[in-house]
């Protein structure tokens, strides 16, 4: 039996510079090159459904993320959506839940898709979690999404994370259950603020999640974001970091694996438009079983007047199985030479059989190997996220992925002691 | 005591153009204690050997029989096979990242002994084989093979080897890359491994200078997929005179 695997690292999107002109007027309908020039709206009427050829919207499936195109969704944790919404917050941290007219709010960029501008549009009640001013949280905080029913109705959420100036603190947010959410994160660290968010998609089978981070970070302030995603039909996370003041400092880590027929994409967005800021981007993906797609975009915009500018992304891929995609596509402009470092690398790699029989030879049964495998790679990220409890989870949660179907691989993996092979 | 008997195995290799025969009836057997050395020209199919008893899926056995100790180790699996007591000292050990060493040092006990290992005695059994073989201890927390040096590869595998403790062990071309005195450090673990564990050992290289720390019973020349000659330490010698040209026609000097 022969399964063609499909392996795309699509660089065709890279771009060396921003020489790139698009009339501002056309900005939904072709495909848009440059990030600084697309468009951003509070407005859903400048931002309409899409039909799935955008640059944008190329890899996702665009059919079963409908629902949550309209502008006019039920807020999450109100009656009848289905979702509830509680934070455990750290002592020193202040949480409150706010109408959407707050003046806080909308303050972190702008919506920059359809998902995105349908979030924004929807929500009645926000959650803001404020970490005060020179405060140092002395344990994290957590809010959590629980989808509780079956064919939820879709909802939409709007959380703000507010470090202020020399505050430090790490917040978690969690989803988990069964959830149609269409979700806005907003992170606002301000100058000399330091803080670790954590997004963590932990969904049931048949939940459907689009979330919009937008981070903007102040003058020195240092933000570390990451991104995990386990479960859900289809997960589309788009964080968006934008530096307000010089010597900013963003680390954006996302861990994923996917299992049969889940999509998983993440496009992000560092958008250096001041000096002398740093960026890291880092994100490990595991791909398992038919039908399995990842999708990682990861655009770096480094403009004119950011001088100084230090950015490395990487992304890579392990394809344990047949019949599973990973799409990964770096984006770096430049618009200034006077950068202090850029680059970007991309590898979507199958499981190596060497590895495998390299520890076979050494008397591991095949499932172990895979296992000891699969924990390698992931390893040096996990121990980058820096926070316990989040670590542990995570160990736990790739142990649970690998033994879902530890069967089908071993099954799927041609046995070496010379059987036959079934035709 | 252990016996590994080959008998008249025929192995082929994948390749685009379909199975291209390499082993063409090789007979062997190597019992405990037994030191020997399988010599012949690059090409012979000495590799082949190895990798075919340890189970690569990319060599297939198309006839003859492998037995250890009357056990058929061609229907054991590559794990099983190391479980039964085989081991191989690959010529290119392969790298692991994210997997430490001490990490795989004791996952692969474990697995091999059946059991965990006593972790106060099997810390200090691994220190000191580390030491022994020169290897730092920092190496402990590096992942396997990652970075590793052509030399500390090799001095890795013999660590393996040390630690594991099998009845039958192959040693894939050990000697190749290593300078002087890595060869000497190498060929110290090798007789320790010996006189400690009575285990036979399968040396496979294309060069006489190993042999001259690791004493064999035997020397096999192998030629063409099948050996041609076998002899005593003194056909080593004569070996490292006259070179492989007399086996295959053409010049390849065996000995520099």
């Amino acid at each position: 039996m022969t399964t063609t695997t499909d392996l795309t690292t699509d660089h065709s999107r890279a771009v060396a510079d921003g020489s790139h002109t698009h009339s501002p007027g056309a900005a939904s309908a072709a495909p848009q090159g440059s990030r600084a020039e697309r468009l951003t709206s509070f407005s859903l009427d400048d931002i309409p459904v899409p039909t799935g050829r955008e640059e944008e919207w190329r890899f996702s499936p665009v059919a079963r993320i409908q629902p949550l195109f309209d502008g006019g969704l039920t807020t999450a944790g109100a009656d009848g959506s289905g979702v509830r919404v509680s934070v455990d917050a750290a002592p020193e941290v202040k949480v409150e839940t706010v109408g959407r007219d707050d003046a806080r709010l909308g303050k972190a960029g702008k919506p920059g898709d359809r998902t995105g501008v349908a979030a924004w549009n929807s929500f009645e009640q926000a959650t803001i979690v404020t970490v005060p001013a020179e405060a140092v949280a002395s344990d994290v905080t957590s809010v959590r999404f629980d989808g509780e029913q079956a064919g939820a109705t879709p909802s939409a959420a709007h959380v703000l994370v507010k470090a202020e100036h020399h505050a430090e603190a790490v917040v978690v947010i969690d989803h988990a259950g069964l959830a149609t959410l269409n979700q806005t994160v907003e992170i606002d660290v301000a100058d000399g603020a330091q803080l670790t968010v954590v997004s963590v998609q932990d969904w049931a089978d048949g939940a459907v999640h689009a979330s919009s981070h937008r981070a903007r970070i102040g003058r020195d302030a240092k933000l570390k974001h990451v991104v995990v995603t386990f479960g859900g039909d289809v997960v589309r996370i788009t964080p968006d970091a934008e530096f307000t003041a010089e010597g900013g400092e963003v680390e954006m880590v996302g861990l994923y694996f996917a299992d049969s027929d889940q999509h998983q994409e993440h496009r992000l967005f560092v958008d250096h438009a001041v000096p002398r800021c740093k960026s890291r981007v880092t994100y490990k993906g595991a791909l398992q079983g038919s039908g399995a797609h990842t999708v990682w975009v990861g655009d770096v915009l480094i403009q004119a007047d950011a001088e100084g500018t230090d950015t490395y992304e990487l992304n890579r891929n392990l394809v344990l199985t047949d019949g599973a995609r990973a799409d990964s596509v770096p984006n770096l402009e430049i618009e200034t030479g006077e950068i202090d470092g850029a680059g970007h690398a991309s590898a979507t790699g199958r499981f190596d059989d060497e590895q495998l029989f390299y520890l076979m030879a050494r008397g591991i049964p095949e499932t172990d190997a895979r296992r000891l495998v699969v924990r390698g790679f992931f390893a040096e990220l996990i121990q980058e996220i820096g926070v316990e409890s989040v670590e542990e989870r995570l160990i736990a949660s790739i142990e649970a992925e690998l033994e879902k179907s530890m069967s089908v691989i071993t099954g799927a993996a041609a046995p070496a002691d010379g059987a036959e092979e079934a035709e | 005591m252990s016996t590994l008997e080959i008998r008249d195995l025929h192995v082929s290799v994948e390749t685009k153009e379909g199975p291209k025969p390499i082993l063409r009836g090789v007979d062997l057997t190597i019992e405990s204690g037994q030191t020997h050395a399988i010599m012949g020209p690059n090409g012979s199919g000495k590799s082949t050997l190895a990798s075919a008893l340890a189970g690569h899926p990319k060599y297939q056995v198309t006839s003859g029989t492998v037995t250890l100790d009357g056990e058929d180790v061609l229907e054991m699996s590559v794990d099983e096979r190391a479980r039964a007591g085989l081991f191989l000292a690959m010529q290119y050990p392969v790298e692991v990242p994210g997997v430490s060493v001490a990490n795989f040092l004791r996952t692969a006990k474990t697995a091999i002994d059946g059991e965990a290992p006593k972790l106060r005695t099997w810390g200090r059994e691994v220190k000191e084989a580390m030491g022994n073989l020169r290897i730092d201890s920092a190496f402990s927390e590096r992942s396997v093979n990652e970075g590793f040096s052509g030399g500390e590869k090799k001095r890795h595998e013999i660590l393996q080897m040390e630690l594991f403790k099998p009845q039958i062990a192959i040693l894939d071309e050990t000697d190749s890359g290593l300078d002087v005195d890595a060869l000497r450090v190498v060929s110290e673990g090798v007789n320790r491994a010996k006189e400690n564990t009575d285990v036979g050992v399968l040396l496979i290289t294309h060069y006489t200078r190993i042999l001259r720390y690791i004493k064999p019973d035997f020397v096999h020349v192998f030629v063409d997929g099948r050996i041609a000659e076998e002899g005593g330490p003194e056909l080593a010698d004569r070996l490292e005179e006259e070179g492989y040209d007399k086996y295959v026609g053409t010049s390849a000097p065996a000995a520099v």
